[in-house]
């Protein structure tokens, strides 16, 4: 379980969360839809390690462990995965290797045995299988000269084999077509289940009809103005973000 | 003495290589006359020194603090550094303080090896360190491969050592020569063990359609001074594809010469330095295409840490008769900390028109996004920057194609690594 309480954070100075409250049970997927510069990319950076934020206030613990005294890597072993917005690059860093790397060491910090080329190989390409990726993108380098949708099935490709307790996808819809939405949607529909929980951030309801959310909280202004079930999805498709900001204020 | 030679603590290291030279002249096998011309010229000139264009970057300062002295008995006992001889299933010539050691090597057949003397090559470099290394070179290997034939794969071994607390120098002088349509791998490795000067010259003369692959693994010991200086001419449609390591050394610097002499031959000069400490990595090359339609690629990558210096110069000469030259030129450093410092030259002389030559040089950090976007899948810091290196030099080493030479650069970066971690 995901549980953020009073959550404050500022970069560079500039105040971003401002006392934010979320509860993510276990085996639950819950969205997270806001305006632009409410502080969702923010929420996920923080969750999961990235430097350069500075959190002056609140907690945010996983099954009970603080995350935020945790390096990226033990988040990461704990079972937090983030799918980027934006996927990096890394040229000259082979996408097997890099998917292989992570795994083990993961595994290691679990103390689980380390999986062995051929058995690492079955399991990536059956998973790349599922997601309709051609089967050289385990050989080219780490997103490089992939496609914007590419690079998000890269993410749910790494997600499909880390198999995280917690996913955090930020923003995972923004560039992709309809085919690519449903493959992508499928790659995290078939994670869930009672081991599995996942914070869907997005901008748009689309995401939603694929991924149907069983909470939706609306963020804005770094904090939790209403919170519902999947039909508040519906509302704020219809009536934009303006309403709930002006009724919540 | 000569002006050169007054009153300077450079003039005074020179003035001992003369002394040396003095006492051994008598015993120095080959050409009497050739050495009495360098010294002559040694006298003149000295040692290299800051004031000088060429070694604007690169001071040999550190070398006048050391008191040098011809190894003296051989040493018996090699097998410690002989274990870190890359593991390769090739003949080897294996070279001890500048000596020949039959005893270590496993000579290769076919092809026409002489050793027990300086090899001779036709033609010498003006440098300062050729003339030091012609005046008192004791050994070396001349090596020439038939026209047409493939001679596959050869190790050239130095093993440097501090016996008895002296430190010793020598100057091996080599030469290899491929006969028309002559193919040889070349797996150049110097390792060693306390404080040495490793002064190398190495003449390479490839004829038409020859094939040469030089790998160049320098692995000296970090108190060691080590010189390389190698002078390549490359005749029509010959190939010479040259990649040198650098992770060894305290001082060292590696300079090669390449010259395109027929049309369509090719030069790679590509390089990959790991270096840290105070180490200070000089790598220089000067490329002249003296023939119409030549390609010459260098790619030349270095990573920093500590206070470790590096140095890049890069000439690349075009004559007026070579049009439709090919010249390429990237020179990437990697600074891991902030005490670590790049010195990068390059220098485009072109005198042709129609011509197509391009550099660059490029200076930066480990990327933190890349970093964060490993760590977040798992990965620890270390072995996230590691791979990150790894990824950098990827671009250099990726196209050496010989398996053996390839397989022995990347154990070389695991142990650079693994002594840090």
């Amino acid at each position: 379980m995901l549980e953020i309480k009073g959550l404050t954070a500022e970069i560079g100075g500039k105040q971003i969360l401002n006392g934010l409250d979320l509860v993510v049970p276990q085996g639950e997927v819950h969205a997270i839809m806001g305006p632009n510069g409410a502080g969702k990319s923010t929420l996920s950076y923080i969750l999961s390690g990235r430097p350069g934020y500075d959190v002056t206030g609140g907690t945010a613990t996983f099954n009970g462990v603080d995350l935020l005294e945790l390096e990226p890597e033990e988040r990461a072993a704990l079972g937090v995965f983030l799918a980027f917005q934006y996927p990096v690059e890394l040229p000259g860093v082979g996408n097997a290797n890099f998917l292989r790397t992570a795994l083990n060491a993961q595994r290691r910090a679990r103390d689980e045995a380390e999986l062995d080329a051929p058995s690492f190989l079955k399991l990536a390409r059956a998973e790349m299988a599922r997601l309709s990726m051609p089967a050289d993108m385990l050989k080219r380098n780490v997103n490089v000269g992939f496609s914007g949708g590419e690079k998000k099935r890269n993410e749910v490709l790494q997600m499909a084999i880390l198999k995280p307790k917690l996913a955090i996808l930020d923003e995972t819809d923004s560039g992709l077509d309809i085919d690519a939405l449903r493959i992508v949607a499928e790659g995290v529909n078939s994670q869930r289940g009672p081991e599995f929980s996942a914070l869907v951030i997005t901008h748009y309801q689309r995401l939603l009809d694929y991924i149907v959310p069983d909470r939706v909280h609306v963020l804005s202004a770094g904090r939790i103005i209403r919170s519902g079930g999947p039909e508040l999805a519906h509302e704020l498709e219809a009536h934009g973000y303006a309403d709930i900001v002006a009724s919540a204020a | 003495m000569s002006a050169a030679l007054k009153n300077t603590a450079l003039g005074a290291a020179a003035e001992a290589f003369l002394t040396r030279y003095g006492g051994l002249r008598a015993r120095l096998p080959g050409d009497v006359k050739a050495r009495d011309e360098a010294a002559a010229a040694f006298t003149a000139t000295g040692l290299p020194g800051p004031r000088e264009e060429a070694w604007r970057f690169t001071h040999l300062r550190p070398l006048t603090e050391i008191s040098f002295a011809e190894p003296l008995t051989p040493v018996e006992d090699c097998a410690a550094l002989l274990a870190r001889l890359p593991q390769i299933d090739a003949p080897r010539l294996v070279f001890v303080d500048g000596r020949f050691r039959q005893d270590l090597s496993i000579v290769p057949e076919g092809i026409a090896i002489r050793v027990g003397g300086p090899a001779s090559p036709a033609d010498h470099l003006s440098e300062k360190l050729v003339t030091l290394n012609t005046m008192l070179s004791e050994d070396g290997a001349e090596i020439v491969v038939p026209a047409g034939m493939d001679a596959g794969t050869l190790m050239l071994a130095s093993l440097g050592t501090q016996t008895n607390g002296r430190h010793g120098a020598f100057h091996p002088r080599h030469a290899v020569s491929l006969g028309m349509a002559a193919k040889l791998a070349l797996i150049e490795v110097s390792i060693g063990e306390g404080v040495y000067l490793n002064n190398t010259v190495l003449s390479v003369k490839l004829d038409e359609s020859a094939q040469m692959t030089h790998l160049r693994l320098q692995l000296e010991s970090t108190q060691a001074f080590s010189f390389a200086t190698i002078q390549a001419e490359i005749a029509a449609r010959a190939e010479y594809d040259s990649f040198t390591l650098t992770i060894g050394a305290r001082l060292s610097r590696a300079e090669i010469h390449a010259r395109l002499t027929g049309p369509d031959a090719i030069a790679h000069l590509n390089a990959a330095r790991l270096l840290r400490g105070n180490q200070h990595g000089d790598f220089t090359t000067i490329v002249r295409h003296d023939a119409p339609n030549c390609a010459s690629r260098q790619t030349v990558k270095t990573v920093l840490d500590g206070a470790a210096r590096g140095v890049f110069q890069g000439k690349i000469e075009v004559a007026r008769i070579a049009q439709k030259t090919d010249g390429y030129q990237m020179n990437q450093a990697l600074l891991l900390s902030p005490d670590a410092e790049m010195n990068s030259k390059p220098q485009l002389e072109i005198y042709a028109d129609d011509v197509k030559c391009s550099h660059g040089a490029t200076v930066g950090e480990i990327d933190a996004e890349q970093l964060f976007y490993l760590r977040s899948r798992g990965i620890d810091a270390a072995t996230a920057r590691m791979m990150l290196i790894r990824a950098f030099l990827a671009e250099a080493i990726d196209p050496i194609t010989n398996e053996a030479g390839r397989s022995a650069m990347e154990s070389a970066i695991s142990a650079w690594w693994e002594q840090a971690a």
